[in-house]
């Protein structure tokens, strides 16, 4: 989403001189990444865990303030932890399940996110952005390997077959690096993407949103409360979302026509609150007005520049699709990206970024559309039949399945020449090319360990042992279940409808990529060598 | 694919015909609007069928161009 105005800091970095800009001649780089947000910031983690050097800009010196990305799905939450922030998050954040919708004054209809048991993540987490971004820079700090410039703005991009040129502004004045490889993750309103000339194309929803962070003390349960037509807010919808530290989230529908200035004066901002929150005590923390848009680049890759995060796709905010998609994005990219860089597998693996990350994009933005299509309808028709869905809610189960207040985001599953077709039929709810589900484990000496702690960090074998012990493999994470690791619960086993000789080939971003009903160690060598772009 | 079904189903087509009538009695042009979205929505649920909802649609759309300026 665009904000309109500029944020204050919560947390404040020093801008560094770097050796760089005494050169005689410009440093080349392995990787660059464009962009301390979110997605920047956990690339370069995802890299730098890999063995990587890489140069991460930012042209502030700053986290600011406010809520913006707020609910981290289950799956960036796997992400996080894997690069070494998702316990702090999860200690931070407030977790929840439960959502509920209302219609004028009644509440027509609730869902439950269902978290299965035996998953180390829980389905969903709030937790203010500059959180997030205040323990990945912490992370940072902890690894070698990434050298992260503050204050370091990107002016000119020189993308040439053979490396990219990066003119940097800084407090002392431009440099000038070299790069192999460039990510630009520099936000919806990335100066990068117009820098290679790249089309964005998509919906520009005109409704406005004006989001609210309160802090107040208030016995709510932690849950999603979305409202059609309140008559608090003059007929247009609102949402609110429970974050750390006695602060709430609300979102305001103000139309297409409001001014957005005006709005944002605290006067009005609390008239509206007092409305909704009926002479609770509460202090405003932060508010914002903004517009969204969903699109995507027509190609994420441009040459060696590669766009994740916003500054490839937009959502609108119902869902949760931004951050959580980004994340997802970084995990896409970085482990190819060092495959390549260590002359693992051939460029044209890379190709695959474009093509597995642009299609979630695209189910993404469909939701997104959707969503915002009932949450703000255009033209009578459209409002009657909306309103129709919401009254026949209270009655009848089929018109609850189609409120859409934001289809909250799921992990994508890739459909990709990078997975192995299945020669074997497996049921259960594992599917070829989607994130592995997670699973307690039982490690040799009998420590609980969870699945996804227990993978490699390049391909992972799941082999169910049936007695026949398996051979090594280089390269090659094995757990062998029932042969060193158990299933206690056999949790895992239902999950990927494993039978005794079963085995599961498992990408370095731990979607699943091969799976056969009888190990053959030929067949997972082929299944890695096409997971690594090398056949096609 | 289903087909949309457009030969005569009804045994007594006059019958239906009226009832959908009668539904709307006394009703003003709005809560006209409202009984026939909500009657869609709980029909097209009943068919349960997406290539069959979209071929009506299509038919009932049929001869309608959308306003100026929409």
């Amino acid at each position: 989403m665009t904000e309109l105005y500029r944020r204050a800091a919560v947390f404040q970095f020093e801008y560094r001189r770097s050796p760089d800009q005494d050169a005689e001649t410009p440093v080349r780089h392995p990787v660059v990444v464009v962009g301390a947000g979110p997605i920047g910031l956990a690339t370069a983690i995802d890299l730098a865990q890999r063995g990587n050097r890489v140069v991460l800009l930012d042209d502030a010196d700053r986290i600011g303030e406010g809520s913006r990305g707020l609910c981290y799905s289950k799956r960036a939450l796997e992400i996080l932890d894997h690069l070494g922030a998702g316990a702090r998050v999860v200690a931070k954040g407030v977790s929840w399940k439960l959502g509920k919708v209302f219609f004028r004054d009644d509440k027509v209809y609730e869902f439950d996110l269902l978290p299965e048991a035996g998953h180390k993540m829980p389905a969903f987490v709030n937790l203010q952005q500059f959180f997030l971004e205040e323990y990945l820079v912490e992370r940072i700090a902890e690894l070698d390997g990434i050298d992260l410039r503050w204050s370091n703005r990107v002016t000119a991009l020189d993308n040439r077959p053979d490396g990219v040129g990066l003119t940097i502004e800084t407090p002392d004045g431009p440099y000038t690096i070299e790069t192999d490889w460039l990510i630009a993750a520099d936000g919806a309103r990335s100066t990068l993407r117009d820098m290679v000339g790249a089309q964005f194309v998509g919906r520009t929803f005109e409704d406005q949103f004006l989001i609210a962070d309160i802090r107040m003390k208030a016995d709510f349960p932690p849950e999603r409360w979305f409202w059609f037509e309140p008559p608090f807010h003059g007929g247009q919808s609102t949402l609110l979302h429970r974050q750390p530290d006695d602060t709430w989230r609300i979102d305001f529908q103000i139309g297409a026509d409001a001014d957005a200035q005006k709005e944002q004066e605290p006067d009005r901002v609390r008239a509206r609150l007092d409305r909704m929150l009926a002479g609770r005590d509460y202090s405003l923390e932060w508010v914002s007005v903004y517009r969204f848009q969903c699109r995507r680049m027509a190609d994420f890759r441009h040459g060696r520049v590669f766009f994740a995060g916003d500054a490839a796709h937009q959502v609108s905010p119902f869902g949760a699709r931004g951050a959580n998609s980004g994340l997802e994005d970084a995990e896409n990219i970085a482990w190819k990206l060092d495959l390549v860089i260590r002359g693992a597998a051939p460029e044209s693996l890379l190709a695959t970024y474009n093509l597995e990350r642009s299609a979630a994009a695209d189910m993404n933005i469909g939701h997104s559309t959707r969503s915002t299509d009932f949450i703000s309808p255009k033209g009578p028709g459209a409002v009657t039949l909306r309103n129709a869905v919401l009254d026949l809610s209270r009655r009848f189960d089929f018109a609850r399945r189609m409120v859409n207040s934001g289809r909250l985001s799921t992990p994508a599953t890739y459909e990709t020449p990078l997975s192995t077709p299945d020669r074997d039929s497996f049921a259960g709810p594992a599917r070829l090319g989607a994130p592995l589900p997670d699973a307690p484990l039982t490690d040799g000496e009998g420590n609980d360990v969870w699945l996804l702690d227990a993978l490699g960090p390049g391909f992972t074998l799941i082999a169910f042992s049936d007695g026949t012990p398996i051979a090594p493999l280089e390269g090659v994470t094995v757990l062998a279940i029932g042969a060193g690791w158990s299933d206690p619960q056999g949790l895992l086993a239902r999950r990927l409808d494993a039978t005794p000789g079963a085995a599961y080939l498992v990408r370095p971003d731990q979607h699943l990529c091969a799976r056969f009903r009888a190990f053959d160690p030929d067949l997972v060598r082929a299944a890695i060598d096409r997971a690594r772009g090398m056949t096609t | 694919m289903t087909e949309l079904l457009t030969n005569s189903r009804f045994a007594n087509p006059d019958e239906a015909f009226v009832a959908i009538v009668d539904a709307h009695r006394g009703l003003d042009a709005d809560a006209s609007a409202t009984l026939n979205a909500r009657l869609v929505l709980l029909l097209a649920n009943h068919i349960g069928d997406l290539d069959v909802l979209k071929a009506a649609l299509a038919a009932a759309r049929d001869g309608l161009s959308p306003a100026e300026g929409a």
